[in-house]
């Protein structure tokens, strides 16, 4: 009799019961793997990480305890403040930056190019993906530099008579983040963008509303979780990235993950290093819990 | 057997024997500076002794330190240091003595020998290998060659945004006070803190602060005209392509960088380090050595002028080798606490 018993639960039949007990064992086995690599080399990681921020370094040896040194430094010391003020100012201008230059060409590849080139057009937007990210870099001071090829064409043209300096600039590291992020971004808003169905527009268009109207009052909202998403994974990346301010910005002002990488290949400071690495990660949360409201990975 | 089968069984073939250091008896670890990462280098050693030498470079002693602090005993064979520092290794107990009847110290330049450096109580611990300098490097097309003779010029306005500073704290440190009329063995604490306004207004005046590779970009490219900290090791490589590439060492003198090369006391491989010591200081070895892909430098075993062809040694400037060496310093030797000092200051320098 189904639903006879207590221990069967309203419904359920014991031989159902089992084929969900099944599934849900089934379920835990196929995770598992997942669970341990996250396990060992996030978790683990992070909690040798965090009891190591709280340790100091005596001399060359690192004497553990519970010492909010590092942390009081990090906030106090103007060298280190700074990393934290330059590494958020570079990501939220990328961030914004490459949303603006993201969404349209997103939606031109979803909404204007036929499907039957859709996928063509995608391929052309990620392409540089395909290249390593250092060489990447290294091209993009090749091209910023002074005798580069930007520069040399600008001077071609008479848009300018002399070269400027970009190159070993934040203005360089900006450039060079904003160029990847796009991609990324691309590809989230326009996994959101194919997603939505025509008749909110032709709704929209019915009950009066103008295309302008449409776009920012209909389409743009609806694409929200497909921004968010590339937002918050641009930030998470640029944020904690060494190697495109590392080779573009001339060392002229140092990110986060620059710092984190002075103490670790200079001074052999390891707690140090593991108290800024928290405190990024601390940043990356808060981005995090910004977004959240919008963050909706399955809609893409 | 048919074409494809045979083009199986060659590239086979060749993918096996290319692979030998990979499958060779034994293999031996050592923490180098990058020079030492040359398969040019390494390859006669790993082929005739059949080892595989693992390399993993670094860049400054304390990381080289807190490496090997993070690593288990046993696990470096070698170690290749700057030579001022030598010293902090044998403090810490970290270097095997040497058997100086083993060492081919009789050929070397008498200068870098370093006994003083090397040696404790009589005891070789470690083997100058390779030297060199750090002053000023510039495109001699671009800058009038007579500026660079002395420092202060690089503060004088004229070249302001055409300097790139070379990224390594102690040389850099060390230079600036030269410039300011202070010797590297003088530096404590507080002539150390003496120098932050000099380096701030040296860092006013410079584009970029940058590793060997950036800087060796930013002067071919012309992104800069002058590396401070610059020196054959970083035009060597460059001359080539581009002779207007110079460097000097002005009036007021220059850093001379020596690096050692020693066999850790816990290596369970000491014979065969050994080796790899009197390899890399034998004269075929110190060729390779000078002329590495990643920087050249003056080889410390004179004989390996025999090897070096007369291109290579004019590159590295082989017959002014007495003038240069007379009227260079030394790097600065901090303590740790002054180490750490040192750093602060040049963290804060490149915040500015």
């Amino acid at each position: 009799m189904i639903g006879s018993g207590p221990s069967t639960g309203p419904g359920l039949s014991p031989a159902n019961m089992s084929i969900e007990r099944h599934e849900r064992r089934y379920g835990l086995a196929l995770a598992l793997p997942a669970l341990g690599w996250t396990v060992a080399f996030f978790l683990l990681p992070f909690i040798v990480m965090l009891v190591l921020s709280f340790a100091h370094l005596e001399g060359r040896e690192v004497v553990q305890g519970f010492d909010t040194g590092n942390y009081q430094r990090i906030f106090t010391e103007p060298s280190l403040l700074k990393g934290i003020r330059v590494s958020l100012e570079i990501t939220l201008v990328v961030t914004i930056l490459s949303v603006i230059l993201a969404w349209p060409l997103a939606w031109i590849i979803a909404m204007q190019v036929p499907p039957r080139w859709q996928r063509l057009a995608l391929m052309l937007a990620v392409l540089p993906f395909w290249t390593s990210y250092v060489v990447r870099s290294y091209s993009w001071a090749l091209v910023l530099g002074e005798s580069g090829v930007m520069m040399q064409a600008l001077i071609g043209i008479g848009a300018l008579d002399a070269p400027v300096q970009i190159m070993a600039t934040r203005a360089a590291t900006i450039i060079g983040f904003v160029h990847f992020f796009v991609m990324l971004l691309t590809l989230t808003i326009y996994s959101n963008l194919v997603q939505l169905s025509p008749n909110y527009a032709r709704a929209a268009a019915d009950l009066g509303a103008s295309g302008w109207a449409t776009l920012r009052l209909i389409i743009i909202p609806l694409t929200l979780p497909g921004i968010m998403t590339g937002a918050f994974l641009t930030f998470v990346l640029c944020i904690g990235d060494y190697i495109t301010p590392q080779i573009l910005g001339g060392n002229n002002e140092l990110t986060m993950p620059q710092l984190i990488m002075l103490q670790l290949g200079r001074r052999g400071d390891f707690p140090m290093a593991s108290a800024l690495s928290i405190v990024l990660m601390a940043l990356v949360t808060l981005a995090y819990a910004a977004t959240a409201r919008w963050l909706k990975m399955d809609r893409l | 057997m048919k074409t494809k089968n045979k083009l199986i069984f060659a590239a086979t073939t060749a993918m096996l024997f290319s692979m030998g250091p990979l499958h060779a008896a034994e293999e031996l670890n050592a923490l180098v500076w990058c020079d030492h990462t040359d398969p040019a280098l390494l390859q006669p050693f790993e082929e005739q002794h059949d080892v595989r030498v693992n390399v993993k470079e670094y860049e400054g002693t304390a990381a080289a330190l807190a490496l090997i602090e993070q690593s288990r005993p046993g696990d470096w064979d070698v170690l290749v240091i700057d030579g001022v520092d030598v010293g902090r290794a044998v403090d810490l107990g970290l270097l095997a003595p040497l058997p100086a009847d083993q060492l081919a110290l009789d050929s070397y330049f008498p200068e870098v020998v370093m006994e003083e450096n090397n040696t404790r109580d009589g005891v070789i611990y470690a083997v100058t290998e390779k030297f060199g300098y750090n002053t000023v490097a510039f495109n001699r097309s671009k800058v009038d060659p007579a500026d660079m003779e002395d420092m202060t010029a690089l503060w004088s306005g004229k070249y302001d945004g055409r300097i790139a500073i070379y990224d390594y704290y102690l040389p850099m440190i060390g230079l600036v006070g030269l410039e300011q009329g202070v010797a590297t063995a003088d530096l404590d604490a507080a002539a150390v803190e003496g120098l932050r306004e000099r380096l701030y207004a040296l860092k006013g005046a410079a584009r970029q602060v940058s590793d060997v590779v950036s800087s060796q970009t930013a002067l071919a490219t012309g992104e800069v005209d002058i590396l401070y900290g610059g020196g054959e090791w970083l035009t060597a490589v460059l001359n080539a392509e581009n002779p207007d590439l110079d460097w000097t060492i002005p009036a007021d003198g220059g850093l001379r960088w020596a690096q050692s090369i020693a066999v850790m006391a816990d290596s369970e491989r000491q014979d065969l380090a050994l080796e790899f010591v009197k390899y890399i200081t034998s004269p075929e070895g110190q060729a390779r050595l000078a002329t590495s892909s990643c920087f050249w430098g003056m080889p410390a075993n004179a004989a390996a002028g025999d090897v070096l062809t007369d291109e290579q040694k004019a590159v590295l400037r082989w017959d002014e080798q007495a003038d240069y060496l007379s009227r260079t310093q030394l790097y600065p030797v901090p303590d740790a606490d002054l180490d750490r000092a040192m750093q602060d200051l040049w963290t804060d320098m490149l915040q500015q």
